[in-house]
């Protein structure tokens, strides 16, 4: 079990990903041509202004407004994104393989990453269930996007800490981490790819063809 | 998902009920499925598979938080109620479903686009109601007094059903009444290759005519070289944009546009309206492929400022006491004249009172967007979701509440009325005509 997932699905996984992101942008980029407004109306300094705006905590007036989501948020998802890449094991694995390595960050930093990006999805499942707005909106697949993003890094926590079944607690983490990387293209958290995509087109339409603003 | 819980009063629209008891379900999923494929693109797609239904945008919205954050009001809730349905069910949905996607997209949103800049994404949700509004006009399901401003728009080219005899005689009289002031007025139909064309909307000869002499005495101190046309396409307005026709509404826009370039005017002034300018500066344009207006339109707030920043009108006296504005989405949010408009309201008033919030982030009149159009079925909601604003211009403490839109003029009367604010209501140019300076050698001469 743990040859397979740590072998032939990893590969799966990566292919479907990388494939899979590109074909779904691919896609988007083709039926925006549909359209005849989306092009024209693009402009790099409106995308980027708009994206400045945006990745920056509190650089904009809805976020100070809402200082707790922005901090969980934020720190939720620049954890969600750094530990994986920056975890030394899984460096280490990537030397072992492919003889390619690249800076580590500290395992007593990334083990607190963890932590908060559990905790994020706590907070996040947390307001499906008690926001009435959020809970209204939300449905099974909510909450299984939720699980899909939590189960990688809850079962990392567990493996890294050797708290039981180790072996088992590894296949899992290895399986739930490639779930998640099959899910992005094809569900909702496609947003990690679509973000700069309707953040920029909006921020063009509001700047750069209606003159304002959109933060 | 569960059903969103909706508590609303029930409203007889006789429009929409005649159209839900006509409708068959296999109309309906053609005509979704026909827009959903060949209207919608990108944006959409796109929208639907970005949204993590994280209700973020809920808090920018003044329908959900006026109605005690009632969720049934939450932009996201719109979209699940009407879109997402239609998608998962691939255009099977019946008949009273469309009237309620009929009620939400045109009597409970105003198209503001606060929303689109609350979203974390950047998700333009006022474009996906817009797209709600489409199926359902395509469908006929668009409520009574709107639909009839859209044949009003389709049979004389004017939102007001107004002949055109009556518009040219309703010029002629208020150039008589500019004269009153200034004796060398003129209000000049038909001048081919002026530098202005000025437009107004169909309400301006219907019944609020005074503002037709307020300009043509402002053109004369300015010293501008204008005109009018005498023929239609003189009304800006354009109500087929909201109720989702966008036919008439490429038609509307497309006369207007046409009649500047016929006078061979170098630019079209047009008077205090929001939706307007957004028809003829962005819906028309891109609709009909242009991108572009053909000819370079200029809103009255620009108009002002531009006149009052270059000392062509200058000021006598300023209008005394706190006076406020409301700051009209479409030429504000959607066109960034805040700060102009700011400029010259400081320049007419002693004490200008800024609301908060402003500019692009002050809250709708909850009239635009077609929404007060829709007529006195819907008029107690629409009242009633404008509580939040109603608090906002009380708190300003001012005398008079300045409007540069037509809608928001009559949604800001609605307010005034509804919470008893006993604020007067007024369009810029009101205030303009009492404070600016007309020089000596264009005042009357006494006999």
């Amino acid at each position: 079990m743990y040859e397979f997932v740590s072998g032939p699905l990893v590969w799966i996984a990566f292919i479907v990903f990388i494939g899979g992101s590109l074909y779904r942008i691919y896609n988007m980029l083709s039926i925006s041509k549909k359209e005849k407004v989306v092009f024209p109306h693009m402009s790099l300094k409106h995308s980027l202004a708009s994206l400045v705006h945006w990745v920056i905590p509190f650089n904009n007036q809805y976020m100070r407004k809402r200082p707790i989501f922005t901090i969980v948020s934020f720190a939720f998802h620049i954890c969600l994104l750094i530990a994986p890449i920056f975890l030394l094991a899984h460096v280490i694995l990537w030397d072992e393989s492919w003889n390619m390595s690249w800076w580590t960050i500290p395992e007593a930093v990334t083990d607190w990453m963890t932590i908060i990006v559990i905790i994020g999805c706590i907070f996040f499942l947390y307001r499906r269930l008690t926001d009435p707005v959020v809970k209204n909106v939300t449905d099974g697949s909510d909450y299984l996007l939720l699980a899909i993003t939590a189960l990688p890094f809850i079962t990392g926590f567990i493996a890294y800490h050797q708290l039981f079944a180790y072996n088992t607690i590894l296949i899992l983490h290895i399986l739930t981490g490639e779930i998640m990387l099959i899910a992005i293209p094809f569900t909702r958290l496609s947003h990690m790819l679509f973000f700069v995509f309707t953040r920029s087109y909006f921020g063009s339409e509001q700047g750069h063809v209606k003159n304002s603003k959109d933060w | 998902m569960k059903p969103t819980i909706v508590k609303r009063e029930p409203v007889v629209d006789e429009a929409m009920d005649q159209c839900e008891a006509r409708l068959t379900e296999e109309e309906i999923e053609k005509v979704i499925n026909e827009v959903i494929d060949k209207e919608t693109g990108g944006r959409l797609w796109t929208y639907i598979n970005t949204c993590i239904h994280c209700g973020l945008c809920a808090e920018a919205c003044h329908w959900y938080l006026s109605n005690d954050r009632d969720v049934s009001f939450a932009p996201v809730t719109k979209i699940k109620d009407t879109l997402w349905v239609m998608l998962e069910k691939k255009g099977k949905v019946d008949a009273a479903f469309i009237k309620r996607c009929s009620q939400i997209s045109h009597t409970e949103c105003n198209a503001c686009r606060r929303c689109g800049m609350y979203c974390p994404f950047g998700i333009d949700i006022a474009y996906m109601i817009l797209v709600v509004r489409r199926i359902c006009a395509k469908l006929g399901m668009v409520p009574l007094y709107l639909q009839d401003t859209v044949h009003s728009h389709a049979a004389t080219m004017n939102q007001m059903w107004v002949k055109p005899d009556e518009w040219i005689d309703t010029l002629q009289w208020q150039e008589e009444e500019a004269q009153g002031y200034v004796p060398s007025a003129r209000l000049p139909l038909e001048k081919e290759g002026a530098e202005i064309m000025y437009s107004v909307i169909g309400p301006e000869p219907k019944f609020l005519a005074q503002l037709l002499g307020n300009i043509t005495v402002i053109m004369k101190v300015a010293g501008l070289d204008w005109t009018m046309p005498a023929t239609a396409g003189w009304d800006n307005s354009n109500m087929a944009m909201y109720s989702g026709d966008f036919e008439i509404m490429a038609r509307v826009e497309r006369l207007h546009h046409e009649t500047a370039q016929r006078l061979k005017v170098k630019k079209i002034v047009m008077g205090e309206c929001g939706h307007a300018f957004r028809g003829a500066e962005y819906d028309g344009p891109t609709w009909m492929g242009w991108m572009k207006p053909p000819i370079p339109i200029v809103h009255a707030i620009a108009f002002y400022y531009d006149l009052i920043k270059s000392g062509r009108i200058k000021i006598a006296k300023k209008i005394e006491g706190p006076i406020t504005s409301q700051y009209p989405c479409n030429v504000i949010r959607n066109a960034g004249l805040g700060s102009k408009l700011r400029y010259i309201m400081s320049a007419v008033c002693e004490d200008f009172v800024d609301l908060i919030p402003n500019d692009r982030h002050a809250f709708c009149c909850n009239a635009g967007g077609g929404t007060i159009n829709c007529g006195p079925p819907w008029k107690k909601i629409r009242v009633q979701s404008a509580k939040l604003q109603s608090e906002n211009f009380k708190r300003t403490g001012a005398h008079t509440i300045v409007t540069p839109c037509h809608n928001c003029h009559s949604g800001v009367e609605d307010i005034v009325d509804g919470y008893k604010l006993g604020m007067h209501v007024k369009f810029f140019s009101e205030l303009l005509i009492e404070a600016m300076e007309i020089p000596e050698h264009l005042k009357p001469k006494e006999e």
